[in-house]
């Protein structure tokens, strides 16, 4: 483990000045509008040759590593100039000189062309207070995969670092409403590389990503009615997973990818039922004259949280994932809405009605300690990252739908914003395998 | 061949004249040329029209209305009923309305209905799906009581998703409670 240094952020502006010129190019950009106390200041110089394989205004690797670790709200990156000749992971380090530059870790990295057309990327991580060599990486990849290998690299800076899983690979899905169309978008969780899997003039709302991260479950209203559909996200093959008579909506995967817990009003009332992705297999599992909705898995996969107003404001429930009785989980104030369970199970995240303001909270499960998390007043949606660090949600900045990401102890956060257009509805991705 | 050869001649003597003609005869569209049999016309039809006796033909006009669902006159053409803050049963001012489409439906055994349920824009959008129901659900029940038949019902939500007036404030928000009835060739 690493030792977590605080130390006088002195360039934190210059450097945030830094990281927003390189994400403006992103259609969706990132601003972080809070940090962590604690940050470790890391040096990531240049990687040499690295400009072979840019194209266009596209960012170099080292850019997108220094913006992912910086984004995290762990991690300082501190200004490395240009240097001749230029320092590569093969070369050796003085570390008394990075440590006078206040840096507590170094990455060196190189770019070379292979004969095959394709580059290979290798760098090595160094603790400069140890003198230590933290071993690397060596990737091999096209032109295309620049982006992915940078955010791969993160994660390796970041695991090693920290000790728990980044989760810069991972991707994200949410919808934009830009005039009469709703798209239902994937990017990588930076905000980049976004790629519309379904373009439709009808909303679509609740998307929940497969435990392998290939399909997307959702709501879509084209048919005039809420219809739930399975979407394999390679082939854009949809599939209906419940279109009973009456609305189907708020599907959720088990952990295990074999069913869907939905929410169904095919009997009267709003209940939740389970389905097979492909539609088989229904049946009933909550009993109540109230509106039953918003099931979620915890991770075992053995209980269901889920919101009922059978006590006669809409309140967070648990059962057992097979039916059964339920327990009533939140108590504090009259809406409580949307649980999501973070990825260890112990955290429940949620929105609260705080005073007419709908705000992120977390209740811990053990010490049922609450937390409001955000200061704004339309939250929605609240989504774990797979580490369990942040917790995306939709929110109104000035009238528009933005996303915005809060870290689970409140203390990072940060603004998505895109172009043109509404977002909403987002839901973070598993880890990439 | 006659024709062809006079189109092949003019064609030759010049460019203007060619301009001029349109194209070949043989290219006419067969559907701008009657075919007619000698000795088989009616000898009615031999005659030019006598004045007064021109059937008007007007492509301008509208369509008559003949559904009472679509006539502006009957209370049929109403489809949306309000709610409330935070109500989801249908107030005396609508009962009217909901009575007359039951009597519809009744009448009109093989019609089918959706009713939309909606719902304001606060709060979460999955919550406000089941909102939306509980108030589509209302409408439903109503109908059923007052005769109308469970397959001609469908009663589903659209939450908050497709607000009547976008924007903020209770003049808005009181506008998207609401529940829409579509009849079976309007959704």
């Amino acid at each position: 483990m690493f030792r977590l240094f605080a130390r006088p952020l002195a360039a934190i502006a210059l450097l945030l000045a830094l990281f927003l010129s390189a994400a403006a190019q992103a259609q969706l950009s990132i601003e972080i509008t809070g940090a962590g106390a604690q940050r470790i200041p890391i040096a990531i110089a240049p990687f040499a040759g690295e400009g072979a394989l840019v194209q266009g205004n596209a960012s170099a690797i080292s850019s997108i590593v220094r913006a992912d670790l910086e984004r995290s709200g762990l991690f300082r990156a501190l200004e490395v100039p240009p240097l001749s000749p230029p320092l590569t992971e093969a070369s050796s380090v003085n570390f008394v000189e990075w440590r006078s530059r206040l840096a507590d870790a170094l990455v060196l990295g190189s770019v070379a062309a292979r004969p095959d057309g394709r580059f290979e990327v290798r760098f090595k991580l160094f603790d400069t207070v140890k003198g230590q060599d933290l071993s690397g990486v060596a990737y091999t990849l096209s032109r295309e995969q620049l982006r992915t290998t940078a955010h791969r690299i993160a994660d390796f800076i970041y695991e090693k670092l920290t000790g728990e899983k980044g989760v810069f690979s991972t991707r994200i899905a949410y919808v934009v409403k830009r005039g009469p169309k709703f798209e239902l978008q994937i990017a990588d969780a930076d905000g980049a590389g976004e790629e519309t899997a379904l373009a439709s003039f009808e909303p679509i709302i609740s998307p929940s990503w497969s435990p392998d991260g290939r399909r997307l479950a959702y709501v879509s209203f084209e048919a005039k009615k809420p219809v739930v559909y399975v979407h394999s996200l390679q082939d854009g093959k949809r599939q209906v997973a419940a279109n009973f008579k009456g609305s189907n909506s708020a599907p959720a995967w088990s952990p295990d990818g074999t069913r869907l817990a939905v929410s169904l009003s095919r009997d009267g009332g709003s209940q939740i039922y389970l389905v097979n992705p492909d539609g088989s297999n229904v049946r009933r599992i909550s009993q109540s004259a109230g509106i039953d909705t918003e099931p979620v898995f915890s991770p075992n996969g053995q209980s269901l949280y889920f919101t009922s107003d059978r006590g006669g404001s809409p309140q967070i429930y648990r059962m057992p994932a097979g039916g059964g009785e339920a327990q009533r989980v939140t108590f504090e104030g009259t809406y409580n809405v949307s649980p999501r369970i973070s990825p260890d199970g112990k955290v429940l995240a949620y929105i609260a009605r705080n005073g007419g303001k709908f705000q992120v909270a977390t209740l811990d499960l053990a010490t049922r300690q609450t937390q409001i998390l955000t200061d704004s007043e339309k939250d929605e949606s609240p989504s774990f990252a797979p580490n369990g660090r942040m917790i995306l949600l939709a929110t109104v900045n000035a009238g528009r739908g933005v996303l915005s990401a809060v870290s689970a102890d409140g203390r990072i956060k940060q603004r998505l914003t895109i172009s043109a257009g509404d977002v909403r509805e987002p839901a973070w991705g598993p880890f990439v395998r | 061949m006659q024709v062809l050869r006079i189109v092949f001649l003019g064609a030759a003597l010049g460019t203007m004249l060619a301009a001029c003609s349109g194209g070949p005869v043989n290219e006419q569209s067969p559907a701008g040329v009657e075919e007619r049999q000698p000795g088989t016309q009616p000898a009615a039809q031999a005659q030019p029209v006598k004045p007064g006796n021109v059937a008007r033909v007007d492509l301008t006009a509208k369509p008559p209305v003949k559904s009472p669902l679509t006539d502006p006159g009957s209370i049929l053409s109403r489809r949306s009923i309000f709610y409330d803050l935070d109500s989801y049963d249908v107030i005396d001012r609508y009962k009217d309305l909901v009575e007359a489409h039951a009597r519809y439906l009744r009448d009109n055994p093989k019609s089918k209905m959706l009713i939309q349920g909606n719902t304001d824009e606060r709060g979460s959008r999955e919550y406000n799906v089941g909102l939306g129901q509980r108030r589509s659900e209302g409408v439903k029940r109503m109908l059923l009581l007052l005769g109308a038949k469970e397959d001609q019902v469908e009663s589903v939500s659209l939450g908050e998703e497709k607000p009547k007036v976008e924007g903020q404030g209770e003049e808005a928000w009181s506008q998207n409670r609401r529940s829409d009835i579509l009849y079976q060739g309007e959704y």
